[in-house]
């Protein structure tokens, strides 16, 4: 009896946000996306999603500048929650590492644009070193930069947490057994922190490959992403019809990442 | 104490991209212009001004207040819900329930915005501070569940199995052995749900009523009109503080652990 | 765990804390209810010290709420649920919400001051007669320039810009009217061209433009210009004089064959409850003193005839911001097009900011 009372205490509250504030809003975007601008009935969202290349070109886009993204992050995030892992005080270190995240985007992105401006603070730094003036705003490289910083913590938190509960001894088993420390990664610590990685993974690409603010702010909407498209959808022409169109098919390769990340404990292997 | 690493040289370099920006923003509140251009001499007007502002201070105040109710109760919610998926067994359902999780996360803010405004108004809910805090907690929870879930299948089984066996009761089971695991993850959690909270405004926007307002919604609103410096300056105020409560939590805490290791002669968490 | 339930109790008493102090502030600042005006405006659009004035002198307690688009306050109120009692839609909007009934008529009888308003911001077509809207501040579409970089004679006209000599130099405003707008102006044609061939043919002379374009951007644009980032930039006149306080070398100019002219305009909108504050609060709006220190304070350009004549000479013979009759005559004001044209010009823009090179 008891058991099963706490049972639901685990169920019941989530399963009531999941009902709620996750499939309600879904049914009614995929209600919304079966509607064209004049509120008639119509399949012709989809059909406009598919047929015009301009659609397909924009999720191609949203897919590779989120997979540079993601890869640029966890390049740089890995090494510093590993280095962190070991530093004295490694608490302390890790909520320096996410206060930055508690000042407003906006702000951060202005301050971005004062650094990377022509006579911003980079550029200075050039002008001493005797380089001339460098265009940096509204480039692939600003927008990505930008994008990386500001997902870095939460890449990092995660592959922290993951290392922090690794077994030294099993490092320290593989290093007697005479494996090279590259060995001792790729073999045991990669594999074992690999949750890690992907909890970062899934926190970071998912959100990439919608964001809108900052390809206007940095990107100077020279790059355009499906968040683009569906921020104008939903708030200048109003077509939420095509706006929620294009929302079905982000959640749609939502889905499909987390299938293809998700664990496959089937096969016995080791995922990776 | 061991000898200088050169690896600490990384670490550093990361740390000085991550404060880079915050501290240019932090040095423009003391610029006598009124943009993020070009420094015209020190003062302390935007101090000034943002102190005798005083709905800017009931804004602040309101934020700060909604983002830590949200993100606590989110990372219950959130915690309980990576138990209940752990428990699950079979594989589609738990992949399913993890993509239904993630939703929230990939829909856009307008998105998610404009269709929980739907809901509370075809639900009569009156927009205020309930209906934004309802938002904040709802989108808060994944971010929650995706930090809390790594460290629950860490857990070996085999522990579980092992305290039942000498006679645990499930809440004993949760609350000795698998809560203390997981901890560091639902910290994480929090902190991560307190950061969307604080950042997010479009959601809030769509919302928000009746005179309730974050600042968020404030600071995107008025950059039609140029952020002001005032802004800046708000910022470098609460970031100081952040900094000086996380530093000061942490020693405090560090005092009080250092005596209980002591008195206990062990060195576990 | 223990450490846990300490964290939780710890974090509520700080939320209590803080909900007690918010209260408080509230009750210093005089809201209860009744005697509250809610305003839904642009950020930062009234000056603070004029609410405050306004607070004094007849006793309400001014609630005001902010927005950053005309659609998304507009999707708002269109759900209800708020109380709006005033809001600030651009032209467009306030003749869309007409046609959707979301707008209360004025009570001419109530107000007073309307006659200080100049004849050319009145009796438009977007509420012939000002049955609905009275305007709060108006401006036109134009292109500020750096003098540093380019001389006036240069840039007098929109075809201007297509000079292959401002290679990644212009910068221009993320709006789709606008800028599909001075493509159809270039060539001739009405800003609010409903022709779908016209429209292709406007999109394809934007792609010539393409490579003189350096970014597509909003509210930044004026940081940007301030700072000399760019020599050229496509921008409301409003958002112009705000740059060009910060930077002397800038300069604003309406290309002579024609441009849009924009109006915001206070309404009142069907959510409204508290009519008494209403009426009293657009009176004191209208008062030239206070329309004049309004202006001031945002710095755009006023409606209000008499408001205008209390504001310094070298404003008022500002040829940027207070352009002559005939060039006002030849600009055009928004119309609320049909959705599907509204899409139409938001895809082919979408399309122009993805055409690379």
């Amino acid at each position: 009896m008891k058991k099963n009372t706490t049972n639901l205490a685990f169920y019941v509250p989530y399963g009531l946000w999941l009902g709620l504030f996750v499939i309600a809003p879904v049914l009614l975007i995929i209600y919304q996306s079966f509607f064209d601008i004049a509120g008639h009935f119509t399949l012709g969202n989809y059909a406009t999603y598919f047929e015009s290349g301009t659609y397909i070109l924009m999720t191609l886009n949203s897919v590779v500048y989120a997979f540079i993204i993601t890869a640029l992050t966890l390049l740089i995030s890995y090494p510093a929650a590993y280095l962190l892992h070991y530093t004295k005080h490694k608490q302390l270190w890790l909520l320096l590492i996410i206060l930055p995240t508690w000042i407003n985007l906006l702000l951060k992105a202005y301050a971005f644009i004062g650094i990377f401006s022509q006579d911003g603070g980079i550029n200075s730094f050039l002008g001493m070193m005797g380089i001339g003036p460098k265009q940096f705003l509204f480039t692939d490289f600003s927008f990505i930069f930008v994008a990386s910083y500001i997902e870095i913590p939460f890449m990092i938190l995660p592959i922290f947490n993951a290392i922090e509960e690794l077994n030294e001894g099993f490092v320290n088993a593989s290093r007697d057994l005479g494996a090279k420390s590259w060995q001792t990664f790729t073999k045991v610590i990669l594999p074992l922190t690999m949750s890690g990685v992907k909890a970062g993974v899934q926190a970071v690409f998912i959100p990439s490959l919608s964001l809108f603010m900052l390809t206007r702010l940095i990107g100077g909407n020279r790059v355009i992403t499906l968040g683009t498209a569906i921020e104008e959808h939903f708030l200048v022409t109003m077509n939420w019809g095509m706006g929620s169109t294009i929302g079905v098919v982000l959640i749609l390769a939502m889905f499909l990442i987390m299938f293809l990340t998700g664990e496959r404990k089937r096969k016995g292997g080791r995922a990776s | 104490m061991k000898k200088w690493k050169w690896s600490n040289l990384y670490l550093i370099a990361v740390f000085i991209m991550l404060y880079v920006p915050i501290f240019y923003l932090i040095a423009y509140s003391f610029s006598k212009g009124d943009s993020m251009s070009n420094f015209h001499g020190f003062t302390w007007a935007h101090y000034q001004e943002l102190f005798a502002d005083t709905r800017m201070i009931q804004i602040v105040i309101d934020t700060l207040l909604l983002a830590l109710l949200s993100s606590l109760i989110a990372t219950i919610i959130g915690t309980l819900g990576a138990l209940a998926i752990q428990r699950t067994s079979r594989p589609v359902l738990k992949n399913t329930v993890l993509s239904l999780n993630n939703i929230l996360m990939v829909s856009p803010d307008v998105i998610i915005g404009a269709s929980f405004l739907i809901f509370f108004t075809a639900l009569h809910v009156p927009l205020g501070f309930m209906s934004v805090l309802m938002s904040h907690i709802a989108f808060s929870i994944p971010i929650v569940v995706l930090m809390v879930l790594p460290k629950l299948q860490e857990m070996r089984q085999s522990m579980l199995d092992a305290a039942r066996d000498l006679g645990s009761t499930t809440g004993q089971v949760l609350s000795r052995i698998i809560v203390p695991f997981i901890t560091p993850g639902i910290l994480s959690g929090f902190f991560m749900a307190f950061t969307y909270s604080l950042d997010d405004f479009a959601v809030t926007f769509f919302v928000t009523g009746n005179g309730f307002q974050t600042l968020a919604v404030e600071i995107y609103a008025r950059a039609r009109q140029g952020i002001s410096l005032e802004i800046n300056a708000l910022s470098g105020v609460m970031f100081i503080f952040a900094l000086l409560l996380v530093i000061g939590y942490y020693f405090i805490q560090q005092g009080a652990q250092s005596r209980k290791s002591r008195k206990k002669g062990g060195a576990l968490r | 765990m223990k450490k846990l339930i300490s964290m939780i109790i710890a974090i509520l008493a700080v939320v209590t804390g803080l909900g007690l102090w918010s209260t408080h502030l509230q009750k210093s600042q005089g809201a209860t209810g009744d005697n509250t005006l809610n305003f839904a405006n642009w950020g930062d659009y009234i000056d603070p010290a004029l609410i405050k004035k306004f607070e004094q002198q007849s006793g309400y307690h001014v609630n005001q709420e902010t927005f950053d688009s005309n659609e998304a306050m507009y999707t708002k109120i269109e759900q209800g649920g708020t109380a709006y009692d005033l809001t600030v839609p651009s032209e467009y909007m306030v003749e869309k919400m007409i046609k959707s009934k979301m707008l209360i008529p004025l009570d001419k009888s109530k107000l007073t001051g309307l006659n200080h308003f100049g004849s050319l911001y009145m009796n438009r077509s977007f509420d012939p007669g000002n049955k609905y809207s009275i305007p709060y501040f108006w401006g036109t579409l134009g292109i500020i320039y750096n003098d540093e970089y380019v001389k006036a004679s240069e840039i007098q006209h929109w075809d201007d810009l297509w000079n292959p000599k401002w290679r990644g130099d212009i910068m221009l405003i993320d709006s789709a009217r606008d800028i599909l707008g001075f493509s159809l102006v270039s060539m001739g044609k009405s800003m609010n061209t409903t022709n779908p061939t016209t429209l292709q043919l406007a999109k394809a002379k934007l792609d010539q433009l393409s490579p003189n374009v350096k970014a597509v951007v909003a509210d930044e644009i004026k940081m940007y210009m301030a700072e000399g980032e760019a020599p050229l930039a496509v921008d409301w006149s409003g958002e112009a004089a705000d740059m060009m306080a910060n930077n002397s070398h800038l300069h604003y100019v309406v290309p002579s064959e024609g441009s849009n002219l924009w109006f915001d305009n206070l309404v009142i909108p069907k959510t409204a409850k508290h009519f008494k504050a209403i009426y009293v609060f657009l009176n004191f709006m209208n008062d030239p003193k206070n329309a004049a220190q309004n202006a001031e304070y945002v710095g755009y350009s006023t409606p209000n005839d008499a408001a205008l004549h209390r504001l310094p000479k070298a404003v008022q013979n500002d040829k940027q911001f207070y352009p002559d009759q005939s060039v006002i005559e030849k600009s055009e004001v928004y119309e609320d097009l049909a959705p599907k044209i509204v899409g139409m010009y938001n895809d082919l823009f979408l399309e122009f900011k993805m055409f690379r090179k």
